[in-house]
């Protein structure tokens, strides 16, 4: 449902400010989204001084440094660096984006802020709860389905149509795109979202599937499919370059197709 | 044996908050908006219908304040919203054949809807003016 104000608890408040340490010369401002389960407080802005001299040059070097070098009780999730496990997708700079791949040089604005992903319940500080967008990617049955008796080595596929698959197959589940379609915010519920949905398409255009039919029944809904507008912070946001914008206009496509 | 914890109510991350707006998402909020404000403007163009049916009175009443520079105004914003509902309808046709979802296609697309828009009511109006000089 949409509501453009956030609930009570979710208020943020300014939070602590960490000065920088002493004789640090090239310090950067990081304001960071904090919320913890245990202490009952609404949601804070804690503010630190990165000292870019001692720092890798990633937003996550920044984060890791916060965390090794002034308040160890930040919570983050990060793993690969490399921008292959999808972990550390948060919001920063008003963008959703994985904090390993993007430079603190693309950053524009002096401050850095950093929240978690956009409209998602919080487990801790930048940790959203990716319980529901887990479970629409498996609404989609992300598997191959057949029905023709299985050959005696492979699936064939030709290369003409593997080459399909490019553009969709790189998809990393990090949620960045979802988290930043506002048609996802206000309908999470029964709207499935770019990532889903760009996953749906993969398997709708896998020359190996023989569920075509039948993905494309799972998907043809006012609201798990039609709610996508067009509105493209998807493509923008996604950190591996994909399109969910316009795969979900390829299933809108091959709907209409199949009508005429 | 430890009791379990009571469940934590948790906070909702903020969005439009901290989102930083994009063209695209802009132009598809107005396009909303406008669409919105196309139910206000049928109805307005059902009153004076209406109006032209019941008689030269109260048609005379409509007239009268169309003419005026709120009714003016509020035909100005009528036209605009028609204009940018109508292009913003083309740009989605062009969306749902699959083609102009690159970077450079898609914010020109979107751009030339808004400044389309904005160009089309002012050339509308100037016509309006020259060829109706103003007043009736």
């Amino acid at each position: 449902m949409v509501q453009f104000t956030l609930p009570k608890n979710s208020k943020i408040t300014e939070g602590k400010v960490w000065p920088a340490a002493p004789g640090t010369k090239n310090a950067r401002e990081f304001r960071v989204y904090r919320w913890s389960p245990d202490d009952g407080q609404n949601p804070r802005i804690d503010t630190y001084q990165v000292d870019l001299d001692d720092c890798g040059p990633m937003l996550l070097d920044a984060l890791i440094w916060i965390k090794s070098k002034i308040d160890p009780t930040l919570t983050f999730r990060r793993s690969c660096r490399e921008g292959v496990c999808g972990s550390c997708a948060m919001n920063i700079d008003g963008v959703n984006t994985l904090a390993c791949t993007r430079t603190m040089k693309e950053v524009p604005s002096k401050t850095v802020n950093i929240y978690p992903l956009p409209h998602m319940p919080v487990v801790k500080d930048l940790v959203p709860d990716l319980t529901n967008f887990y479970a629409q990617y498996a609404s989609i049955e992300p598997w191959l389905q057949t029905k023709t008796p299985e050959p005696i080595r492979e699936w064939k596929q030709s290369h003409e149509d593997r080459e399909k698959l490019d553009g969709l197959y790189e998809c990393i589940l990090c949620a960045c795109c979802s988290t930043s379609c506002p048609s996802y915010w206000w309908n999470s519920d029964r709207y499935l979202g770019p990532a889903a949905l760009l996953q749906a398409n993969r398997w709708i255009l896998d020359s190996r599937d023989e569920s075509t039919g039948e993905r494309l029944d799972n998907v043809e809904d006012p609201f798990r499919l039609y709610r996508c507008h067009t509105i493209m912070n998807c493509t923008k946001a996604c950190p591996k370059g994909l399109n969910p914008a316009k795969a979900i206009a390829e299933i809108k496509m091959k709907l209409v197709e199949r009508q005429v | 044996m430890a009791s379990p914890k009571a469940p934590v109510a948790r906070p909702l991350s903020p969005h439009l908050q901290i989102y930083r707006p994009t063209l695209t998402m802009t132009m598809s909020i107005v396009h909303r908006i406008t669409g919105a404000a196309l139910y206000f403007g049928t109805l307005l163009l059902a009153w004076w219908l209406i109006a032209a049916a019941a008689g030269p009175n109260a048609f005379a009443t409509v007239q009268g304040f169309m003419d005026g520079i709120v009714g003016r105004l509020i035909l100005f914003g009528y036209t605009w919203a028609l204009l940018h509902h109508l292009l913003g309808g083309v740009r989605h046709l062009i969306w749902d054949t699959c083609y102009g979802f690159g970077p450079r296609e898609r914010e020109l697309l979107t751009l030339a809807g808004l400044i389309g828009s904005v160009g089309l009511t002012v050339l509308i109006w100037i016509l309006g003016y020259l060829t109706l000089g103003g007043a009736r």
